[in-house]
């Protein structure tokens, strides 16, 4: 497991590389100068001069491209526009949210989506998979800002069970976890709805095999095959799609931390991007994506430990 | 199409009519998406307002039998709204997808064509794009290159490329191997000639379901982009803007919030349920006895 585990992460070497790369050459595709972009019409030319040796914009491009790398590499992601501190103070302040938010999002997916799929898979074009099916077909089909917005009005709103926009205290335990309950819960229905459709998906394809035929033949019982026998068989396609899915959680993360104004990665990249803070935008892609490349590395680890036959390749 | 594909299928209108009565949740869903369709391509017509026309006396007014959807601050008529912002949102979600389609499906097919080299760059490069959340992804392409219709479908593009190279090159790969790839190259038919004629039509069908699938992921982008305000620019209506707009008077206007989202609901809906009933058709192992 362990050269294994050792192997994964040198592959990851290149994509975050070519992660790097991407990032660098998107925020210069930006049409003009980015120093007059920043500071708009009325700058001086002085201001623009000065704004150019900071961002290090008057170097060749190349120059610029390994100076970028070898700071990100020695974990400097550069300073904001705005306060001038570096980017990753103000992440590492607003991390914790984000990840409470996103952990307790995935819990609620896995303890209710993995149940509900094999629910849906075992009574097929039954009632209960019809039902199953069409509420897994709305989760998938709000866009997590409306979903939110619903949360909003109706449970601290209008039944004013938990704290409207901004008003926790996050220095309180207790607080801080009734301001969680309704954004979670708002990411976590989501989720729920994806890891419920690819269970179903995966029990049905599982379900129609010899093994599980033999299993039933030698007199298993009916839960144990469909425990042990169908779902331990199930579960790669799960892992893989929740580990996909990761993705499609971050981006819903950023619009349920603006809609419940909650603290959170994705409050600072809309706070950057309303002041056209590019430095902070830049640090932020690669933090993003380096929680993507990670989540991968995750997933494959996963793979391993529930499949024998990964590690041994 | 070519006799490499005919010969193995029915007819178009005989497989579309036995989709409709095999899928008829998707069925349903296409009769949906066609009416949006309807009300985005005659919203001039068919609007019972000019979408941009204020009306300060009707600033915020309820429902009413005039205005059916109510009026929002700067007494617009959000009904209209509603049927004028289909328009945006139906556009920049199909010409998107079709953007990705055509670039990522043509990236997908020289990578299993030429194998080799070309195939391991093409593919890295596509892997370190799936590294992206795609909304991060699309916030910052807008942002860079400044919020416009144009800019806003090349960002959603760009953030659906990757899947589309991937499930055109997986059987590309297997069919540059057939008999009837090998004829055509001993008649001495060009590489782009033969990836043209005989890969792209065999390769359509699984990159058009796909692209169904991301329709409703480009519906969705455009509207959380809107919403973040990064859609197109005010005035044009679009969903997500009208939400962001309805948000700071949803207590008293909640109908401003509520109807843009039922209309992005709507479009969601059905075409989850077109894909999903796509992809049932299409994969063997889920198709029902």
């Amino acid at each position: 497991m362990l050269s294994y585990t050792l192997k994964r992460l040198l592959f990851a070497i290149p994509s975050l590389l070519g992660v790097l790369t991407v990032v660098f050459f998107i925020v210069r595709i930006a049409p003009g100068d980015p120093a007059y972009v920043i500071l708009g019409e009325s700058a001086s030319a002085e201001a623009l001069a000065a704004l150019r040796e900071q961002l290090g914009l008057n170097k060749p491009l190349h120059l610029q491209y390994v100076e970028f790398l070898w700071s990100v590499m020695q974990g400097d992601l550069g300073r904001s526009m705005i306060s001038n501190q570096p980017v990753l103070n103000e992440v590492w302040r607003v991390l914790p949210y984000t990840i409470e938010l996103t952990a307790a999002a995935m819990l609620i997916g896995v303890v209710f989506g993995v149940p509900l799929g094999v629910l849906s898979a075992r009574y097929r074009n039954g009632a209960a998979d019809y039902v199953v099916r069409f509420f897994s077909l709305l989760g998938l089909s709000f866009p997590a800002f409306i979903s939110a917005i619903l949360l909003l009005l109706a449970f601290a709103i209008t039944i004013p069970l938990f704290p409207v926009i901004g008003e926790a205290a996050y220095d309180d335990p207790v607080q801080r976890l009734r301001a969680l309950v309704l954004p979670a819960l708002n990411l976590g229905l989501i989720m729920v709805a994806y890891i419920t459709r690819v269970t179903r998906s995966s029990m049905l394809s599982v379900i129609g095999q010899d093994y599980i035929r033999t299993a039933q033949a030698k007199g298993a019982a009916p839960g144990q095959v469909l425990r042990v026998h169908a779902l331990g068989n199930a579960l790669l396609p799960i892992v893989t799609v929740v580990g996909l899915y990761l993705g499609v959680m971050i981006g819903n993360s950023v619009l349920t931390e603006i809609v419940f104004n909650r603290p959170g990665l994705g409050k600072l990249i809309v706070t950057a991007l309303n002041q056209r803070d590019y430095p902070t935008l830049q640090a932020m892609l690669v933090i993003y994506a380096l929680f993507i490349v990670l989540a991968n590395i995750i997933t494959d680890l996963t793979y391993g430990l529930i499949d024998p036959r990964v590690r041994n390749q | 199409m070519n006799a490499a594909t005919v010969a193995t299928r029915p007819s178009l209108p005989r497989r579309l009519g036995h989709f409709a009565r095999k899928q008829k949740a998707a069925s349903f869903g296409l009769v949906v998406l066609f009416a949006m369709i309807l009300c985005a391509v005659f919203a001039p017509w068919i609007s019972p307002y000019d979408p941009n026309e204020q009306n300060i006396i009707l600033n915020l007014a309820a429902p009413s039998a005039e205005h059916w959807f109510g009026n929002d601050t700067f007494g617009r008529d959000t009904l209209s709204r509603v049927i004028w912002g289909a328009r945006v949102s139906l556009f920049v979600a199909f010409t998107s997808i079709l953007l990705a389609m055509v670039v990522g499906g043509l990236l997908g097919v020289i990578a299993g064509y030429f194998g080799g080299r070309t195939d391991r760059v093409i593919m890295a490069v596509m892997d370190v794009l799936l590294s992206f959340p795609s909304l991060v992804m699309g916030l910052l392409v807008v942002a860079v290159l400044g919020p416009t219709l144009v800019n806003l479908i090349v960002a959603i593009a760009f953030t659906a490329v990757a899947p589309f190279a991937r499930i055109a090159r997986a059987p590309t790969l297997s069919i540059r191997n057939r008999e009837f790839v090998d004829a055509a190259r001993s008649f001495g038919m060009s590489d782009w000639r033969i990836m043209l004629r005989y890969i792209l039509p065999n390769i359509a069908d699984e990159v058009v379901v796909l692209g169904t699938l991301w329709l409703a992921t480009a519906v969705r982008t455009e509207a959380s982009l809107s919403f973040i305000g990064l859609g197109v620019r005010p005035p044009t209506p679009t969903w997500g803007g009208m939400i962001r707009d309805g948000f700071e008077n949803m207590l008293d206007s909640p109908w401003l919030v509520v109807m843009p989202s039922l209309a992005i609901l709507a479009v969601m809906i059905a075409l989850n349920m077109i894909g999903d009933g796509l992809r049932d058709a299409t994969d063997p192992r889920l198709r029902q006895e």
